[in-house]
């Protein structure tokens, strides 16, 4: 396994709202939930994960609830906004033509 | 509906600030616990696992700002902590918060107050329909002395029956009517104009009650009509509409009241109250005439018609009735045209644009001076901004926080400011009711936003100069500089005199402006009248109605009444004439010389003209040169004397003894009986040639009466009055002024412009001399202890004074120079409002000059002693 990849702005977004878009969860959650499905490659710092989770949330793709978390203390969850499920299917499909785009490039050779 | 999810977020946010913040810190905090819960899983011990997971999660405070700046008010955030230690760190020196505050509120007043002045009078269209489209006409003089000729009558019906380029023309002429009291009221003199019916039409206004005049009430067989000003039918009526179809007397006559104008209506200015049409008012003869040029005339030029073709079209016009006239030297042989805005303000624009140019130097002065106030605190506050510097305070936060601090500075002295331009209008208003377009003055939204734009200017320009002067590179400098012992360098000062400078450049520029107009003044109130100015009591009088219809009537009534007059206790003289010396033009007289040969046909000769009662130039003091005054016993048809004055001599009769000469004038033949000393009918204007004519003739109904007296003149005003009362109680009194209020009155442009103008100029005299002061001080206190060093070493103290003083001076000095310099080309500009005075006049510029030394000097004479009496011992102790 090599170095945690840095994720770039934009990036860590997409991957946020994909993560909320299975069910609400609290920040400690979601950073680990991304690092579980990438299999550990891509690591959230938490200076960039929660400036991301806010922001989400100030432009109204995500919104959050303090509700009691598995250990019994409250927590803040963050689940998906209407506004937030169309933004992820645009931002998917962007994603896909992307990097299908980048694999056409890079398999050419 | 995202934008609504967006704005309930941003609500929530801004009122629940505080609840956000700590639930954020719970967030981070869980997500820590969550953490350390992890690591303990793992088989860490308990401080191991702590340590572990604060180390991956980072710095906490930076990560609550990060989170924290996502949110929407974070500016509003730091504006409100900015704006607090603004207002904590000015309320720690309020001292030098009052007075960057009055400082600024002074010249943003005085620049808020001319810039409504300005705009409302020279900017601001005028209130008609398509003001563009009206324009001022004028006739152009056949002999090409007054290319802005007033109209005559004949030439008007021409223009309107011929032209092809106006859609409208309209004539008015002066009218004053004597108001007659209904139910007890007193009479009162009112200004009026005498117009065409399609004034109103031209301009495009309609009366707010009642009808506008008919083309059948503009005729002289018609019913006499007449329109109100919203202010008299207010004031003197009421504002009860039962007077519309009313009669009211005018001059004796029945008008019928068919409408009142709109508040604010005034053209040709503020004091006209009454309109009436001209054809009914005027004589038929008068407005048939081509030559009796006594009137205004406004036209709107057709839609796409430019003023050049108008003038051409007109041109054409009065050039054909001048050729058709040839006998007739008065027909003029071309017209002109003005912008009716250029026509109404033209000889106020410059006085006014000098004055602004004047307040826009003191709020520059001012600015300058709040940029070096902050300049001091900021050297005073550079040990604190180093060691902010230095712990990592950004320079765009501190830059930030200075600009936040003029900004306050600034906004309260604009709001100060607005204040006092609103007093300072209001008190124009009152004292200047004869500035043309006075009634359009107001503060309104755009003076309210030039306002703002100049505090914002101002919070700029103090804010950004001070800024300058604390260079972060040279941290280390200011942190070593302040060690014990040593003084600071030069260079820290150096920006503080430059700003000195300019300003002490451009109150040289002030002083000079105000000193030329001052002395402009002071040449234009000693300028030799012809007569004496001191004692002497002036009043109008106006004989109306059926009363004087007769020429004979008049004469007895002026008889009378001088005999009554000079036979009161302590009237030395008295006299009546059309109008005194320094009240103006009035009229001239076309005359021949009957032992001339006749003139070549189509030119003419013309001479001011005035009537006299025989004992005027007496009265009046105006010198006798030769000959006699006329005969009062010859009245009427046997007044054949005229009396001329020594100009007219000189111009009409060189090297010919004018005594016995007759002169034509107006059918008749007068006999010259006596030359008189000469006058001037303007204090600006040199004296002119005169016709007397005796006023026992009984022409003329209006005129001036003059009396003199060794004691208090003013006391004989009331005796006079019930004397002409008791004669005739339903005449009019009016303008009862002294000479000297009378030239006065006619030179209060100058003074009010000379007056102001040396207000501002004291004003940042001031400024400067606290500038230097201050500036001094503060090097005197940084230079406490090499001072103290030099004289303990044996320096003399008088060579520290000197050394002090000139330390101060220097940037007065290179100030002055300066202003000097710039004076030259501001005071050219101002060439054509000053009056027997030179723009480069030696004497102001000399005593600016010194006044301006003088004044640094002082204000730098205190800190350089303080200095020089330093107790060495105390001065080396300090620190």
């Amino acid at each position: 396994m090599g170095k945690p990849v840095d994720l770039v702005q934009g990036t860590l977004d997409l991957l946020i709202l994909k993560t909320l878009s299975l069910e609400a969860m609290h920040g400690w959650a979601i950073a680990k939930r991304i690092q579980q499905v990438s299999r550990e490659v891509l690591q959230v710092q938490q200076g960039s994960l929660y400036p991301a989770l806010h922001r989400l949330e100030q432009q109204g793709w995500i919104k959050a609830k303090w509700a009691e978390s598995e250990t019994g203390r409250q927590a803040k969850f963050y689940s998906l906004t209407a506004a937030g499920r169309r933004q992820l299917e645009g931002e998917t499909a962007n994603w896909n033509r992307l990097s299908s785009a980048i694999d056409m490039v890079m398999n050419e050779a | 509906m995202r934008w609504f999810v967006q704005l309930r977020m941003r609500i929530q946010m801004l009122f629940g600030l505080g609840k956000a913040a700590a639930r954020l810190d719970d967030e981070l905090q869980f997500h820590l616990e969550q953490q350390i819960a992890e690591n303990l899983a793992a088989g860490m011990s308990a401080d191991e696992a702590r340590y572990a997971a604060l180390r991956n999660f980072g710095n906490p405070a930076l990560l609550r700002e990060q989170a924290r700046a996502t949110w929407s008010w974070t500016w509003l955030e730091l504006l409100l902590r900015d704006l607090r230690y603004g207002v904590r760190t000015l309320a720690r020196t309020p001292g030098f918060a009052a007075i960057a505050i009055v400082v600024i509120a002074l010249g943003i007043g005085a620049n808020v107050a001319l810039f409504t002045i300005v705009r409302s009078v020279l900017l601001k269209p005028l209130p008609y329909k398509d003001p563009d489209q009206l324009v001022a006409l004028y006739e152009h003089s056949a002999d090409d002395q007054y290319p802005y000729n007033i109209i005559a009558p004949g030439v008007f019906a021409e223009w309107k029956k011929q032209n092809r380029s106006f859609s409208d023309l309209a004539l008015l002429g002066d009218a004053e009517f004597n108001l007659s009291g209904v139910s007890g009221q007193l009479p009162e003199k009112v200004r009026g104009a005498a117009c065409t019916w399609n004034l109103l039409p031209t301009l495009g206004v309609q009366p707010a009650l009642g009808r506008n005049f008919t083309e059948a009430d503009d005729r002289h067989s018609a019913n006499a009509t007449v329109l109100m000003s919203w202010g008299l039918w207010k004031r003197r009526f009421g504002g009860d509409p039962a007077i519309l179809n009313q009669t009211i007397h005018l001059d004796g006559q029945p008008y019928t009241v068919i409408g009142i104008l709109p508040a604010g209506f005034a053209y040709p200015d503020a004091s006209t109250q009454l309109w009436t049409p001209v054809y009914h008012y005027k004589p038929a003869e008068q407005m048939d005439s081509l030559a009796a040029h006594q009137f205004q005339a406004i036209g709107r030029l057709k839609p796409g018609i430019t003023a050049a073709q108008g003038v051409a079209d007109l041109s054409v016009i009065t050039r054909r009735l001048h050729d058709q006239h040839l006998d007739n030297p008065f027909v003029g042989k071309a017209a002109n045209i003005k912008p009716l805005l250029e026509d109404m303000v033209g000889d106020i624009k410059q006085p006014l644009y000098v004055l602004l140019a004047a307040t826009c130097c003191v709020l520059l002065i001012a600015c300058l001076n709040v940029a070096n106030l902050l300049v001091a605190r900021a050297a005073a506050r550079r040990k604190e901004l180093a060691i902010r510097t230095a712990l990592g305070g950004g320079r765009l936060r501190l830059l930030r926080e200075r600009l936040m601090e003029s900004f306050l500075l600034s906004a309260a002295g604009g709001a100060a400011g607005l204040l006092l331009a609103y007093g300072a209008v209001h008190w124009l208003l009152s004292t200047r009711k004869d500035m043309s377009r006075v009634e359009a003055i107001h503060i309104d939204g755009v003076v309210a936003l030039f306002t703002v734009g100049l505090i914002v200017l101002c919070a700029l320009f103090a804010g950004l100069i001070s800024s300058l002067s604390t260079k972060s590179n040279q941290l280390l400098l200011s942190l070593q500089d302040s060690a014990r012992g040593s003084s600071t360098g030069r260079a820290h000062t150096a920006l503080r005199r430059s700003l000195l400078a300019a300003e002490v450049g451009l109150t040289v520029v002030l002083l000079i402006g105000a000193g030329l107009l001052l002395k402009s003044y002071q040449r234009l109130r000693s300028s030799d009248l012809g007569c004496i100015t001191q004692n002497v009591l002036t009043m109008r009088i106006q004989l109306f109605g059926n009363r004087y219809r007769e020429p004979a009537q008049q004469v007895n009534f002026y008889t009378a009444l001088l005999a009554r007059v000079r036979a009161l206790p302590g009237v030395d003289a008295a006299g009546i004439a059309e109008a005194v010396p320094g009240q103006g033009y009035w009229q001239d007289e076309d005359f021949s010389v009957v032992e001339h040969p006749p003139l070549p046909q189509g030119t003419a000769q013309y001479a001011i003209y005035r009537f006299a009662d025989s004992g005027f130039f007496a009265a009046m003091d105006i010198p006798l040169l030769r000959g006699h005054t006329f005969d009062p016993n010859r009245k009427l048809d046997q007044a054949d004397q005229a009396i001329v004055n020594a100009s007219f001599v000189k111009q009409y009769f060189p090297n010919e003894d004018p005594l016995g000469k007759h002169l034509h004038n107006e059918k008749r033949d007068y006999e010259i009986v006596g030359i008189v000393g000469d006058t001037r009918y303007s204090l600006a204007e040199d004296p002119k040639p005169i016709q007397y004519y005796p006023l026992y003739e009984g022409k003329e109904n209006a005129g001036t009466l003059v009396l003199r007296s060794s004691r208090d003149v003013e006391q004989l005003a009331m005796p006079v009055q019930r004397i002409i009362q008791e004669m005739d109680h339903d005449l009019p009194v009016s303008d009862v002024l002294t000479m000297d209020q009378l030239l006065g009155k006619s030179t209060m442009d100058e003074s009010f412009n000379a007056t102001l103008l040396a207000v501002f100029a004291g004003l940042s005299l001031l400024l400067v001399a606290v500038g230097l002061f201050g500036v001094l001080s503060y090097i005197a206190a940084q230079r406490t202890s090499e001072i103290g060093i030099r004289i303990a070493l044996g320096a003399q103290r008088e060579q520290v004074l000197w050394q002090m003083l000139m330390d101060g001076l220097r940037p007065a000095i290179f100030g002055l120079g300066f202003g000097l310099a710039a004076s030259v080309g501001a005071a050219r500009l101002m060439r054509s409002i000053l009056y027997g005075t030179q723009p480069l006049d030696p004497v102001v510029f000399a005593s600016v000059a010194a006044m301006l030394l003088l004044v640094a000097a002082l204000a730098c004479m205190v800190p350089a002693w303080r200095a020089s009496r330093l107790d060495p011992m105390r001065a080396l102790r300090t620190e």
